[in-house]
């Protein structure tokens, strides 16, 4: 045994020295990260010895880590120390309706442009709102219940529904899996929890609004969905945070089990504080999502990513089952000094296994986008099919594109197709728009959509609205 | 209408403009043919606002308004329309999205209301009628993949949704069989009347025997060097320009 080894041994048997005390009255966690901050959010969830353990475990492989440098993105180092690790709300009492919400809050949410009433009444959307890591309120659930889905905050899952969390956390991204995840798995403070039982159809799309409020929080949600066989869930991930001056961490894990048959759609629509033109502020955004396939399962991720300084993502599926498919439908904008480095992996594993990706990627201002993207076709993986389309749009002279295609086929019937194109908004396409009366604005963001119109029409109606919008306002002043 | 005076305009440091004046009227059709090189392109872009034009000296006059000072999409606005000799493909931008986004922008900067979907397709299939196109075509994106002449006729067919108070046609005519000229014709025609006025930019004579203008004017080298009736445009189909360079160097020696 290494030296090395040997001493992450002697550490993660040794008993607690310095003893623990929770004070339950405090909102933050103490600055920083050791063993006492995972004790301390955990005391604080009033979490099962095993999750406890887990999170222990995390923490421990997670000193062994060193954080990723090949992602193509650049940031200066950041402090783990110098950061809290929990925050909630104050007066954290069971809500029976909407109107016992803080009205802080509730504010904060209206600013957004996101009334929850609005929601919960108008969009049949069940929303489980995360502000600061802890659920404030969650709505439909009786409806969903009724049918036996659980749809909660991850907390509540935990004390609810401790079984399932035991059997599938970790199932998808173990706790070793990344820097971030591990960081993530050690420290994660909510997110949101998802069942849905063999044979049912979820009968509206679920969804659950981040965001980030506390200064110097980090946020590390955990979300885990679990589709049993032949179910259908859609399910939509939006985030907007307000202007904020120093970076913001953000890992996020969420994890996807697709049983036989069943057919899960996520969908995100990501609008994270991306800094100001000059590159100050912003959230680092470094999230693994990733799924899993069993026989005849689908697994669709369509991604709408416009915010973030830094955004570091690869929504993936691993198609273990045979006849199982994957989709990645992405548009990832950069403007001013953003950088993305996005993409998937689509692993597969089982027979006549089928993925498709679509990659859109925009780049306007000063700011870096590159497509990352793994096809992994297994030797056992008879007739695996991929379809590859990366395509890149710049605006103006001082952005950069990149495409990191990897192809790993052990499989000699396998089928790959790729293709990727970098065109540039032409100024004739532009004038042409303004001879039409459209002025230039619009005109980019007519010509944009257009672009990304095959992602688009995956998301679910009000997104898209949502999301063209979105790419118009991240756009602005970009040209001129 | 329009006023131009003296204009003088350069693209990429070369002086094409040296000089041209030119007076249209509302109700009038006029033609400017002419060499290639000899300005033509260059005053429909000028005209329309093209970035890349430099206005060296010179001013046009449009309905009282300093058209030089306007951002192409007021001109537009204004009614000011360019039917481009080269129409350009924005994939993924279905062509009634387009229309409909240009039409409503229009509208709302005269202070008229937007156009629901009932109207505004109504509007849209009575006027592509006039061009002879099917609705499918609505469906494409602009200008993506149609044939030479499926672009011409989508100019014109803008133009009949727009209703510009001044059309430019630049080589509106150019690429198109027999058959294409007369449905293009037909569709500019039926937008002739006494409040608007047209500009028919061309190197050939035929297609005015479709659309008959009022004035033909002779673009040679930056300058207006003859002007006259329909019947000028016959001679220069059969005499060419020639002549006329002879008779403009004549002028500026004299």
């Amino acid at each position: 045994m290494s030296d090395e080894q040997e001493t992450i041994e002697q550490f993660t048997k040794s008993e607690y020295k310095w003893g623990f005390t929770t004070d339950l009255d405090t909102d933050f966690a103490p600055k920083g990260l050791d063993e006492d901050t995972v004790r301390f959010i955990s005391a604080k969830k009033n979490e099962p010895e095993f999750l406890l353990e887990w999170r222990l475990k995390a923490f421990r492989h997670w000193l062994t880590l060193k954080e990723p440098t090949w992602p193509n993105v650049k940031y200066a180092a950041i402090d783990y120390q110098d950061a809290y690790y929990y925050a909630a709300p104050k007066e954290k009492k069971e809500l029976l309706s909407m109107d016992e919400v803080d009205p802080d809050i509730r504010a904060t949410f209206d600013k957004l442009g996101i009334s929850l009433e609005e929601q919960k009444r108008l969009s049949g959307v069940a929303v489980d709102a995360v502000m600061d890591s802890v659920s404030v309120a969650t709505t439909f659930k009786d409806e969903l219940s009724k049918q036996g889905i659980i749809f909660c905050s991850f907390s509540e899952a935990v004390q609810e529904h401790p079984a399932l969390i035991k059997k599938y956390l970790g199932s998808v991204v173990p706790y070793t899996d990344n820097f971030f995840a591990t960081l993530n798995s050690a420290v994660f403070s909510d997110g949101s929890f998802c069942y849905v039982p063999k044979g049912v159809r979820c009968p509206m799309e679920l969804s659950t609004y981040f965001r980030i409020n506390a200064a110097n929080t980090g946020q590390f949600e955990r979300t885990l969905i679990v589709a049993d066989e032949g179910a259908t869930v859609s399910y939509l991930e939006g985030c907007t945070a307000p202007m904020r001056d120093e970076n913001q961490l953000h890992a996020a894990v969420v994890e996807i089990v697709s049983h036989k048959g069943a057919d899960v759609k996520y969908s995100t629509v990501q609008n994270w504080y991306p800094g100001d033109e000059n590159g100050k502020g912003g959230i680092f955004n470094f999230v693994t999502k990733r799924g899993i396939c069993h026989e005849k399962a689908k697994i669709s991720w369509t991604q709408v990513e416009t915010g973030s300084a830094i955004t570091w993502k690869y929504p993936s599926v691993i198609l273990r089952g045979d006849d199982s498919v994957g989709e990645f439908y992405s548009v990832a904008l950069t403007n001013n000094h953003q950088q993305a480095d996005t993409g998937t992996k689509m692993i597969h594993l089982g027979k006549n296994t089928r993925s498709t990706i679509i990659s859109k990627g925009i780049s306007a201002g000063k700011s870096n986008n590159s497509y990352r993207g793994l096809v992994r076709v297994a030797s056992k993986a008879d007739s695996a099919r991929n379809f590859s389309q990366c395509d890149s749009l710049l605006i103006g002279d001082r952005c950069g594109a990149h495409t990191f295609p990897y192809l790993e086929v052990s499989n000699k019937s396998a089928r790959i197709e790729h293709e990727a194109t970098t065109t540039k908004i032409g100024e004739d396409q532009i004038f042409y728009c303004n001879q039409r009366g459209i002025d230039t604005e619009n005109a980019i963001g007519l010509i944009v959509n257009g672009y990304c119109k095959e992602v688009f029409r995956e998301l679910p109606m009000e997104f898209a609205v949502e999301a063209q919008k979105l790419l118009a306002i991240s756009l602005e002043g970009s040209v001129g | 209408m329009l006023k131009i005076k003296n204009l003088e305009a350069a693209v990429e440091g070369n002086q094409i403009l040296k000089g041209l004046n030119l007076n249209v009227n509302a109700g009038e059709v006029h033609a400017v043919m002419g060499p290639n090189g000899g300005g033509k392109s260059t005053l429909a872009n000028v005209l329309a606002g093209r970035e890349e034009y430099e206005i060296l000296s010179g001013s046009v006059e449009y309905d009282g308004q300093d058209l030089l000072d306007m951002a192409p999409e007021d001109r537009a606005r204004a009614g000011v329309f360019l039917a481009f000799q080269y129409p350009v493909e924005i994939p993924g931008v279905g062509m009634s999205n387009f229309l409909k986004t240009a039409l409503n922008d229009m509208r709302e900067a005269r202070g008229e209301s937007a156009l629901d979907a009932m109207d505004f397709f109504a509007l849209i299939r009575e006027k592509l009628e006039l061009v002879n196109m099917d609705e499918k075509f609505l469906s494409r994106a602009v200008n993506e993949g149609f044939s030479g002449g499926e672009k011409k006729r989508n100019e014109v067919f803008q133009m009949a949704v727009l209703e510009p108070k001044l059309a430019i046609l630049d080589e509106t005519d150019s690429g198109l069989d027999i058959d294409a000229l007369k449905t293009v014709a037909n569709g500019v025609n039926a937008q002739r009347s006494k409040d608007n006025a047209i500009i028919v930019v061309t190197h050939y004579q035929r297609l005015l025997d479709y659309i008959v203008p009022d004035f033909v004017h002779v673009l040679s080298d930056g300058r207006i060097v003859k002007s006259g009736d329909k019947n000028l445009a016959l001679q220069l189909e059969e005499q060419g320009y020639d002549w006329l360079k002879n008779e403009s160097g004549a002028a500026v020696a004299a």
